[in-house]
């Protein structure tokens, strides 16, 4: 049975359906991760001190970048697309890849600094809140990254089959993408600045 | 959501110009925070920028500047309860805020006794 309205828009709605489906998950999202900024608003206020400087505010800001970086290069792949530039699509989408590893190794290199001294979570309540939010975040990260490699590999194929189909998808993967890197915007000065 | 070659040509441009003004404000707002402003107008200046660099990416990156009015429906739903996840439970220690968690525990207990 084929799913009506992936490529041509519903006539009551004027989406595809795909597209309508990833905003109704990203409104579940923003619904996530406010529990979670609400949570770190109450602990923060309830705190007797809250400590300043145990963030590597350098790290924290080159990922910053990287992550802006990555939301460029990803809304390119899919202007590439509607260019029929395929070459430039994956180019770029290889780049959003790439960037987001290298987020998760900057990432990688901040837990294993606290971790190594002994600075889990378990440590004090900002510590606690800092790896469940970021832990979070790194998830997201992650399951952006699986999409993005079925995009690079098998998933590719659909180009051929069916060109606008496959860029609603990486539309679609573009909006969650920018979503997460939307996340971090306000994570970055929340967690490694105030 | 634009769709032909000619208009997607143009939005290049204002993406690559969102991406570099991104930039630039995550550079300012770690240059402020650099300047050791007391801690209430710290928080307003960073959230100012990390507001202002969300609606760049939300309306330029994610089309939300010309979308169809569901997404809006579905967004504005978002936002009442983002708003109320956010207030609700900041109404219920409204009378704590500034007192350390256990110590309004404590006083919450010793008036109830």
């Amino acid at each position: 049975m084929n799913i009506p309205y992936i490529v041509e828009e519903r006539p009551d709605s004027g989406l595809t359906n795909g597209k309508l489906g990833t905003w109704l998950f990203l409104a579940s999202e923003v619904m996530l991760f406010g529990a979670l900024f609400s949570t770190y608003i109450i602990l923060r206020v309830g705190s007797v001190e809250w400590p300043h400087g145990e963030l590597n505010v350098w790290l924290g800001m080159a990922n910053t970048f990287i992550l802006i970086g990555s939301s460029v290069t990803m809304v390119m792949a899919w202007a590439s697309l509607k260019l029929n530039d395929f070459g430039k699509h994956r180019l770029y989408l290889i780049s959003t890849f790439v960037l987001s590893g290298l987020f998760l190794v900057n990432k990688y290199f901040e837990y294993a600094d606290h971790l190594g001294r002994g600075e889990g979570p378990w440590h004090s309540t900002f510590l606690a809140i800092y790896f469940t939010l970021t832990g979070l975040h790194g998830l997201h990260i992650i399951g952006g990254m699986v999409v993005m490699a079925y995009f690079i590999g098998p998933g590719a194929k659909m180009w051929k089959a069916n060109p606008e189909q496959f860029t609603n998808r990486i539309e679609n993967t573009g909006l969650y993408w920018h979503f997460v890197d939307l996340v971090w915007i306000f994570l970055f000065p929340v967690l490694y600045l105030l | 959501m634009h769709s032909d070659a000619a208009s997607v040509k143009k939005s290049i441009r204002t993406y690559l110009t969102v991406g570099a003004a991104l930039f630039v404000f995550t550079g300012i707002t770690v240059a402020v925070n650099q300047i050791h402003l007391a801690v209430p107008m710290a928080i307003t200046v960073a959230l100012i920028i990390a507001t202002m660099k969300g609606s760049m990416v939300a309306s330029i990156f994610m089309h939300l500047n010309h979308e169809k009015k569901w997404i809006y429906g579905a967004l504005l739903l978002t936002v009442i309860g983002f708003a109320l996840v956010i207030l609700l439970p900041l109404f219920t220690i409204g009378n704590e805020i500034g007192t350390p968690i256990e110590a309004g525990h404590a006083a919450v207990e010793h008036a109830g006794r």
